[in-house]
C-alpha cells in the first residue's frame, strides 16, 4: 500500500513487494503503484478516491462493492488491484454521463429504490450488467440478477421496480 | 391569490422524491469510511478467540517492532488511565479492552494503530496472548445452575450471574382470574438471538486536536448527542471541547445505539498521537462483537374463557444478555417494553416476571428494528394468542377481534399500565382478511388437504408503542428522552432546519422538510434538512425505537408554529392591521375582510430582517424541544399465506398482506420503504436469520456465509394496505412507522406455518423455522424448541 497514502514509515518501504499497475477506470487511464495484496476495493477507494464502491463483508457475500470488470459485474472487495492491470473498470461515478443521470440511477430515486445508499452502487452495478444483457427483464431474472447483492432497509420490491423503471426508461430512449 | 398547493410545494402527504437520494445514486454519499483526515492513522482490533478465560500475559512486541505501526493499546494501558472500563447505557459496566478476562469470544484485547489498515492488520496477528481457559456459558439454564462459574467476578457484590429480576403487573389478582379461567393455554417460546447486520458496519474517526483540546469524532452512531455525553464522562473531556459528528449511516437498525469499545480506543489513540485515527469494523467483528438483538425465553400462560374472552395473562421471560448488560433500556423498565404486550386486546389482569442473565456470549438485548424489546413482546403475544384460540377451537381472526380493544374504549388504560389512545383494530383486521380472501383460502385450504398438500395462513395484529418518551417515564442514563428542531428562515424564505434525531436511510433530510412546508407553506426544496453534528444541531436523543417522527417530527411542527406567529406580527405590520384581523392560508397571511390583501410568508421573511415592526428582535428563527405527552401506538395487521412441503419441510410464501395504520403519512412512499423492509427482515428473522454458539461459545453466524439475510430471490412479494388513525396528541397526527413490520412481522410467518401443521399435534417450532425443523416437527408430531442444534465436528 506503499503508495496509496503519503506518508510511509522506516522500513515499510524497503521491505513491502509492489507492483505498478495501469487501470482503466470510468473511461480514464489510471496508473498506482500497490502493494500485490491490495484489494481492487481499497484501490479504488483508498487510492484513486473513489468512495462510491463501499465494502460490507469480508466473504463476498454482500456486493456493496460490486463494480464491472471489462463490463462483467465482481465483487471488488474479492480480486486483488493488480488483476485489474491492463483491464476496464467501470464504478458507480462512471454511470451518470456529463449532464444526466444514468436511467438507473433515476429508476432508484423515482421508484424509492434506496434507504440508506450504502448497498446502492453495487445494487445499480448489477442492474446495468444485467440490462446491458438483457433489456426487459422479467422480475424473476431481476431477482436472480440481483441475488449477489443484500439490502437491509427495502425489502427488495422497490429496487426491481427501480431496475423495470429504467428497462422502460432505456428502451424509450433506444 | 389563493393559497399554495400543498401537495405541490411538497408538503405532507407527497410522495415527495428523496433529497438525499441525489448524492447516494451518484456514489457521492458521505460515510465514515469515506472520510479522510490529513496525517490519519488506521486502527484495528485484536479480539479474543476464547469465549471465558483468564489473560495470562500479552506480548505485543513483535507488533511494537514492525514497519509502520505506531501504537498498540491493551488493558493494561488503558487501565492506566483509567479507561479499561467503562460505563453501559444501562446503568452496567463493560471492558474497553480485557484485563483480567475475556466474557465472550470476539471481546476487544488489544488494538493496533499504523499507517495503514493492512499493516495494523498484520501486527494484530504478531500479538500474542497467553490465556487460561475457564469453563463457558452460553445459555440461560446453565448461567443460572448451581455452582455456574462467575462470569462478573470484576464487579463487587455481583455472586451469581443474574443482571436482574424484575416484574410488573397484579400477582395476585391474575392468579385469582388462572383459578377461574376454562381453558389455561400454555406454551414456551424461544425468540433467537439475531443481528441486525446493517450493511455498514461500525466505524469511527477521532481527531483530537492538542492546540485547541478539541476532540471530534466522526461515527457511526444513531445517538450523537448522547455519545457526546457518555465521551465527556468516560473520558472526562470537557463536553464543550466535544464534537460528535454522525455523517452518513449505511443503516442502524439498533445497532449503532450503544458506545463500543471501537470508538473509546480510536478516541484514547488520537489523543496519545495527536493524529486523527480511524477504525472500521470487519463484518466479523461487526457479528462477533456489537449490538445482539432478542434471545429471550419464554413462558406465557392464558386464561381464557369458553367463549374465547381472554381473563388474564402470565408471562415470565428470561433474557440472555450476554457478559455485558450493554444495550440502552428505559432506566425504569429493565426488560425494555415487554409489558406492552396484548396491548391491542382488552386484559383485565396481567402479570410479567423478567430475568436477565450473564452468560459467555456478545452483549446483546439492543432494540433490534423496535422500541427496547418490543418485537420479542409481540411475538410472544401473537403466538400466544394463536396457541390460545386453537386450544378453545376457535378461528383465529375470531378470537382477536373478540378480545380487541373497541374503537370508543379510547384511552384505554393497559393492565400493566400503557395509556393506548387511538385505532380502528377491527378494520385493520377486516381490510387484511378481505385483502387475502380469508374465507376462500381456508376452503382452499380444506380442499387442498384432501390432496395431502399443508396450506396455512398465519395472522398477527398488534400496537405496539413507539416514540419515546414522554420524560415522566423515559429517560436513559437520567436523560430524558425529549427531542428538538431549530428552524432558521433566511430573508429570502428558504431555510436550514436542524433536529436532534439522525437519519439511517428513514430519509429524514426529505420529510422533516415536508413538515415544515405543510405548517409554512414554503416549498420543501427551499428547505435544507440537517442532523448529526452536535456543534449544530439542538440536543437530541437521536434516532431509534422509531422515535423520529412522533418526538423531533412534532418538534419540527412545533418550531414551524413559532416561526408562524411571530410571522403573524410582522404581517400584521405589513398590512398596516391589528394581529386579531390576520387569517392564516397555507403560504400567507391576509386581512380578514378583504382576502386578497395579503403577504406571503416569505415576504413575512424579508420583513423580519429589513423591516420589522418597533420593538420586535430582529430574525426568523426559533428553537422548539418536545416532550411528548405519550407515546404512539400505530397498529398493523399481518397476513401470511404459506404452503409447507410435507416431504421436505420447506415452507414457501404464497401471500403476504399487510394494513398499516400509522396515523397521518407525512410521505406515503417512504412509510411503504419502511413496511416493505420491515416485512423483510420479519421474513428473514421467521426463516433464517439467527446467531448461535456452540458448546465453547463458538459463535456460529460470524460472517455472511454463515448467518444468512435473505437476498431479492428468497424475499417474497409485498401487498401494502392502508388505515388511517391519526395520533390524537401528535401535532401532525403521525405515528410511527419505522418497525412496525419487523416487530409483528415474524408470528405471522410462524403462525402461518403451525396453521398448516394443525392437526399433526405439532403445537410450535421455535423459529428460525428451518425446513429440517419442519420436517421433523412432521415426522414426530413433536415441538421443536429452542435454538437449532449446532453441528460441529465432534457431535
Ligand atoms: S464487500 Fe461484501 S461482497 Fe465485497
Ligand atoms: S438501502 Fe440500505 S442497505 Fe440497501
Amino acid at each position: 500500500m506503499t503508495s496509496l497514502f503519503q506518508e510511509v514509515s522506516p522500513g515499510a518501504a524497503e521491505e513491502t513487494p509492489t507492483r505498478q499497475i495501469t487501470v482503466t477506470v470510468n473511461g480514464e487511464s489510471r496508473t498506482a503503484v500497490v502493494e500485490p495484496r491490495l484489494v481492487l476495493a481499497h484501490l479504488l477507494r483508498n487510492g484513486l478516491n473513489m468512495t462510491g464502491t463501499h465494502t460490507g463483508c469480508d466473504t463476498s457475500n454482500c456486493g456493496a462493492c460490486t463494480v464491472l470488470f471489462d463490463g462483467k459485474p465482481v465483487k471488488s472487495c474479492t480480486m486483488f488491484a493488480v488483476q485489474a492491470d491492463g483491464h476496464e473498470v467501470m464504478t458507480v461515478e462512471g454511470l451518470a454521463g456529463p449532464s444526466e443521470l444514468h436511467a438507473i440511477q433515476e429508476g432508484f430515486k423515482e421508484e424509492h429504490g434506496l434507504q440508506c445508499g450504502f448497498c446502492t452502487p453495487g445494487m445499480m452495478m448489477a442492474s446495468k450488467a444485467l440490462l446491458d444483457e438483457n433489456p426487459s427483464p422479467s422480475e424473476d431474472e431481476i431477482r436472480w440478477a440481483l441475488s449477489g447483492n443484500l439490502c437491509r432497509c427495502t425489502g427488495y420490491q422497490n429496487i426491481v421496480k427501480a431496475v423495470m423503471w429504467a428497462a422502460r426508461k432505456l428502451e424509450d430512449q433506444g | 391569490m389563493t393559497a399554495v398547493d400543498e401537495i405541490k410545494i411538497g408538503g405532507m402527504g407527497a410522495s415527495r422524491r428523496r433529497v438525499e437520494d441525489n448524492r447516494f445514486i451518484r456514489g457521492k454519499g458521505n460515510y465514515v469510511d469515506d472520510i479522510v483526515l490529513p496525517g490519519m492513522l488506521h486502527m484495528e482490533i485484536l479480539r479474543s478467540p476464547l469465549a471465558h478465560a483468564r489473560i495470562k500475559s500479552i506480548d505485543a512486541s513483535k507488533a511494537w517492532a514492525m514497519p509502520g505501526v505506531r501504537l498498540v493499546l491493551t488493558g493494561e494501558t488503558m487501565a492506566a488511565r483509567n479507561l479499561a472500563w467503562m460505563p453501559t447505557l444501562s446503568y452496567d459496566t463493560q471492558a474497553v479492552l480485557a484485563t483480567d478476562k475475556v466474557r465472550f469470544q470476539g471481546q476487544e484485547v488489544a488494538c493496533v494503530i499504523a499507517d495503514d489498515p493492512y499493516i495494523a492488520k498484520d501486527a494484530c496477528e504478531a500479538i500474542v496472548v497467553d490465556y487460561e481457559p475457564l469453563p463457558v456459558i452460553v445459555n440461560p439454564t446453565q448461567s443460572l445452575a448451581e455452582g455456574a462459574p462467575l462470569i462478573r467476578d470484576d464487579k463487587e457484590n455481583q455472586s451469581n450471574n443474574v443482571v436482574y429480576d424484575w416484574e410488573v403487573g397484579d400477582k395476585d389478582g391474575t392468579d385469582r382470574v388462572f383459578d377461574q379461567a376454562d381453558v389455561i393455554s400454555k406454551i414456551d417460546l424461544h425468540y433467537p438471538r439475531s443481528h441486525p447486520a446493517p450493511i455498514e458496519c461500525c466505524g469511527s474517526i477521532a481527531d483530537f486536536n492538542r492546540a485547541t483540546s478539541k476532540l471530534t469524532v466522526y461515527m457511526t452512531t444513531q445517538a450523537p448527542h448522547i455519545i457526546r455525553a457518555a465521551v465527556a464522562l468516560v473520558a472526562e473531556l470537557p463536553e464543550q471541547m466535544i464534537r460528535i459528528i454522525s455523517p452518513d449511516i449505511g443503516g442502524g437498525f439498533g445497532n449503532k445505539v450503544p458506545v463500543y469499545p471501537g470508538y473509546v480506543a480510536s478516541i484514547l489513540a488520537s489523543i496519545l498521537l495527536e493524529r486523527p485515527v480511524k477504525w472500521i469494523e470487519d463484518r466479523t467483528g461487526n457479528l462477533i462483537s456489537t449490538g445482539f438483538a432478542r434471545d429471550i425465553y419464554l413462558h406465557g400462560e392464558l386464561a381464557l374463557r369458553k367463549d374465547g374472552r381472554i381473563l388474564g395473562v402470565r408471562m415470565k421471560a428470561t433474557a440472555d444478555h450476554g457478559a455485558f448488560f450493554s444495550d440502552a433500556q428505559p432506566s425504569k423498565f429493565k426488560i425494555g417494553l415487554m409489558h406492552s404486550a396484548f396491548a391491542c386486546y382488552d386484559i383485565p389482569n396481567a402479570h410479567l416476571e423478567a430475568r436477565g442473565v450473564y452468560t459467555n456470549k456478545a452483549p446483546g438485548g439492543v432494540a433490534y428494528r423496535c422500541s427496547f424489546r418490543v418485537t420479542e413482546a409481540m411475538f410472544f403475544q401473537e403466538r400466544m394468542v394463536q396457541a390460545a384460540a386453537d386450544d378453545l377451537g376457535m378461528d383465529q381472526a375470531e378470537f382477536r377481534r373478540i378480545n380487541f380493544v373497541r374503537d370508543d374504549d379510547f384511552p384505554h388504560r393497559t393492565p400493566w399500565g400503557f395509556l393506548t389512545d387511538s385505532g380502528q383494530y377491527g378494520k385493520c383486521l377486516d381490510v387484511g382478511l378481505e385483502a387475502i380472501g380469508y374465507e376462500e383460502f381456508l376452503k382452499e385450504k380444506e380442499e387442498a388437504a384432501k390432496r395431502g398438500r399443508l396450506l396455512g395462513i398465519g395472522i398477527s395484529t398488534m400496537t405496539e408503542p413507539l416514540g419515546a418518551g414522554n420524560s415522566r417515564e423515559y429517560d436513559i442514563l437520567g436523560i430524558k428522552m425529549f427531542d428538538s428542531a431549530e428552524l432558521k428562515i433566511h430573508m429570502t424564505g428558504k431555510a436550514l432546519l436542524r433536529t436532534g434525531a439522525k437519519t439511517q436511510g428513514q430519509g429524514h433530510e426529505t420529510t422533516w422538510a415536508q413538515i415544515v412546508a405543510h405548517e409554512l407553506g414554503l416549498p420543501a426544496e427551499d428547505i435544507l434538512v440537517e442532523e448529526g453534528d452536535t456543534d449544530t444541531a439542538p440536543f437530541g436523543m437521536g434516532t431509534y425505537a422509531s422515535r423520529s417522527t412522533p418526538v423531533a417530527g412534532a418538534a419540527v411542527a412545533m418550531v414551524s408554529r413559532k416561526i408562524r406567529a411571530k410571522a403573524r406580527k410582522i404581517a400584521a405590520h405589513l398590512l398596516e392591521i391589528s394581529e386579531e384581523d390576520v387569517e392564516w392560508e397555507l403560504g400567507r397571511f391576509y386581512v380578514r375582510s378583504q382576502p386578497d390583501r395579503g403577504v406571503t410568508i416569505q415576504e413575512c421573511a424579508m420583513a423580519a430582517y429589513s423591516n420589522m415592526p418597533d420593538g420586535m428582535e430582529p430574525g426568523l428563527e426559533n428553537v422548539a424541544y418536545y416532550d411528548p405527552p405519550n407515546l404512539t401506538w400505530p397498529f398493523a395487521c399481518y397476513i401470511v399465506t404459506v404452503e409447507v412441503d410435507p416431504e421436505t419441510g420447506v415452507w414457501d410464501v404464497l401471500r403476504l398482506v399487510a394494513v398499516d395504520d400509522c396515523g397521518v403519512r407525512i410521505n406515503p412512499m417512504i412509510v411503504e420503504g419502511q413496511i416493505m423492509g420491515g416485512l423483510t427482515e420479519a421474513y428473514a428473522m421467521a426463516n433464517m436469520q439467527f446467531i448461535t454458539f456452540d458448546e465453547h461459545g463458538n459463535c456460529i453466524g460470524s460472517n455472511f456465509t454463515d448467518y444468512l439475510l435473505p437476498t431479492a430471490w428468497e424475499t417474497p412479494g409485498i401487498e401494502l394496505h392502508e388505515v388511517e388513525t391519526p395520533c390524537p396528541h401528535h401535532p401532525i397526527g403521525a405515528k410511527g412507522i419505522g418497525e412496525c413490520a419487523a416487530v409483528g412481522g415474524p408470528a405471522a410467518f410462524v403462525n402461518a406455518v403451525m396453521d398448516a401443521l394443525k392437526g399433526t399435534g405439532v403445537r410450535n417450532i421455535d423459529m428460525p423455522v428451518f425446513p429440517d425443523r419442519v420436517y421433523e416437527a412432521l415426522q414426530t408430531g413433536q415441538d421443536v424448541s429452542g435454538a437449532p442444534p449446532v453441528r460441529t465436528d465432534e457431535t
